[in-house]
């Protein structure tokens, strides 16, 4: 095992009767690395992601995850891994930080319940039951006690699902706080700018298979992509060219005008075009 | 003396530190407690569902079974049966399937928890329950119906063991039951019909050698009816024991029954139990 990799995954297969959810996925997560597993619904993230969490168990492939194969992991590798699924397991009863500190107390090396109740913003909250937060604060608290163990690693199944911009906002940072600490990151998301805004590198996943992986700048060649030049002729007709070199297809289009271009723009495609793309092709 | 003492470590340096597993055996108890006490329908009809079934008995049979001996005498024993049951089998039958479908369960399964503390917290939950709901029982049917209690040692000792059997046998199967409902609402579907159905044909609310002797004889299959048995034999005369089927208490064999039900309720739990919902694959 390489002490370097947080994750490592070969051939990882999963079916459910006829249904193949997972169908042969090979993936490396390096310590401390922010990685984002995109894809539509029903693309198969949550399936490897819970056999990555030892929810589930796989057909086929090796996996390991800080050393361990989830399906037999050893005697501590629970407390080294936090957990923030899709669903959120509600205790109605019971307030945010009686929540907190209770599972604080299954950890040996636990935060400070208080602390950690702050850093998600629930400081106001914790006095309250929970069944009477709002979802983005349901949300929080899930947060709260994927993090409450300190975790080498932490996995995010859809955090932000249903947050509004603000929330969403604040969600980031606080990510961005736990990346910085060194905790390595592995969330799902199908959001494109959360992808964006917080992964190191971005895993496409559609039809059971991991499409690309890449920086979410390199995504699908992004940066080598071919520009589109487009112009309107001196009849009024639209004219469109996709160029390498759109820098010397302008200038021509400049000396045969003598001037301005009319209509000219030069533009590549965006990450959604090529994520759409990518798994329109799956 | 303090002065061969270490100085205390500072609190952020404290070194880590792993709870004993009776330490978190008994908070995980404590927590399901505090839910349970929190959650007033599970108050009201948990614990006063015996209280009030005793109340009504006491209204509808106020004279007696046999000279110097009501019949509350004798029902208090099916309704202190039926009141371990209902807060070890049907509260958990009917609980752990809304708290597997919520999810509460598999978060627990994420973190270092040992599975087993899980069910001791419902263990510990239940048996502080099931003391309390039987107490109050008791204090009621004193104080209104004249209730004339266990009089010798011994007796309190066969209740205590009975009590404690049966709850055990209970509370297994009601977490093995739990399985069986599909979802949060089917839960009480599943257990209550079985509850209900034990109770008429175990003599919670008839004498039970007054019912048919086929029903008495599905009924000795169920541990309700040996636990309704042995709590008899601690709260009728000893003469009573003659007018049970087998001509005798039979505590041996009320012992040897529950025993057996615990040892099947402990390997459904065993080989069945999911702590996610069937859609989770």
């Amino acid at each position: 095992m390489d002490d370097e990799l947080a994750i490592s995954v070969r051939g990882l297969r999963k079916a459910y009767g006829d249904t193949v959810a997972v169908a042969g996925v090979d993936l490396d997560v390096r310590r401390g690395e922010v990685f984002a597993l995109l894809g539509p619904n029903g693309a198969g993230k949550t399936t490897t992601v819970e056999i990555l969490e030892g929810f589930r168990r796989r057909d086929a492939g090796e996996v390991s995850v800080l050393g361990s194969d989830p399906a037999r992991p050893a005697a501590d590798w629970r407390s080294r891994v936090g957990i923030v699924l899709q669903g959120t397991g509600e205790f109605d009863e019971l307030t945010v930080g009686e929540v907190v500190r209770h599972f604080a107390g299954f950890y040996a090396d636990a935060d400070d319940p208080d602390k950690v109740v702050e850093r998600v913003g629930l400081a106001g909250k914790a006095k309250a039951r929970t069944h009477t937060l709002s979802g983005g604060q349901k949300r929080r608290l899930d947060v709260a006690l994927g993090i409450v163990g300190r975790p080498e690693l932490l996995f995010l199944d859809e955090p932000t699902t249903g947050f509004d911009p603000e929330a969403r906002r604040e969600f980031w940072e606080l990510i961005r706080d736990l990346a910085a600490a060194g905790t390595t990151i592995v969330l799902t998301t199908h959001y494109l700018d959360e992808a964006e805004a917080l992964a190191d590198r971005v895993g496409v996943i559609a039809g059971g298979r991991l499409v690309e992986v890449a920086a979410p700048n390199r995504l699908g060649n992004r940066q080598e992509a071919l520009a589109t030049v487009s112009w309107r002729t001196p009849e009024g007709a639209l004219e469109s060219v996709e160029s390498a070199t759109p820098t010397a297809l302008v200038a021509e289009l400049a000396a045969r005008f003598g001037g301005e271009v009319p209509g000219l723009t030069v533009t590549r495609p965006t990450l959604e075009d090529i994520y759409l793309t990518m798994i329109g092709h799956a | 003396m303090t002065a061969t003492m270490k100085p205390a470590a500072p609190a952020a340096a404290a070194p880590a530190r792993r709870r004993g597993p009776v330490a978190l055996a008994l908070r995980q108890g404590r927590l399901e407690i505090t839910q349970f006490l929190r959650s007033r329908e599970s108050v009201v009809f948990t614990m006063g569902f015996p209280v009030i079934m005793i109340l009504i008995f006491a209204a509808i049979f106020s004279d007696e079974i046999a000279p110097g001996v009501s019949y509350t005498q004798y029902f208090i024993t099916g309704m202190i049966a039926t009141g371990l049951m209902t807060v070890s089998f049907q509260n958990l039958g009917i609980w752990i399937p809304i708290e597997r479908d919520r999810g509460v369960l598999k978060r627990y399964r994420g973190t270092p928890m040992p599975k087993w503390v899980w069910f001791a917290g419902k263990v510990l939950m239940v048996v502080a329950i099931g003391v309390a709901e039987t107490v109050l029982l008791l204090a009621v049917s004193v104080a209104l119906f004249d209730l004339d209690l266990p009089g010798t040692a011994a007796k309190w000792l066969t209740f205590g063991w009975v009590s404690v059997l049966g709850v055990t046998a209970c509370t297994l199967c009601g977490i093995a039951i739990s399985s069986l409902a599909r979802t949060a609402r089917s839960g009480s579907a599943v257990v209550t019909p079985v509850a209900l159905v034990l109770q008429f044909i175990s003599g919670v609310f008839f004498v039970f050698t007054q019912l048919p002797s086929w029903m008495q004889q599905v009924a000795a299959l169920f541990p309700l009816k040996w636990m309704c048995q042995g709590l008899r034999s601690v709260f009728l005369p000893e003469s009573f024991g003659a007018q049970e089927p087998a001509g005798s208490f039979e505590l041996g064999r009320v012992a040897l029954v529950l025993a057996a039900w615990c040892v099947v309720g402990l390997v459904l739990c065993l080989t069945t139990f999911r702590w996610t919902t069937k859609r989770d694959g």
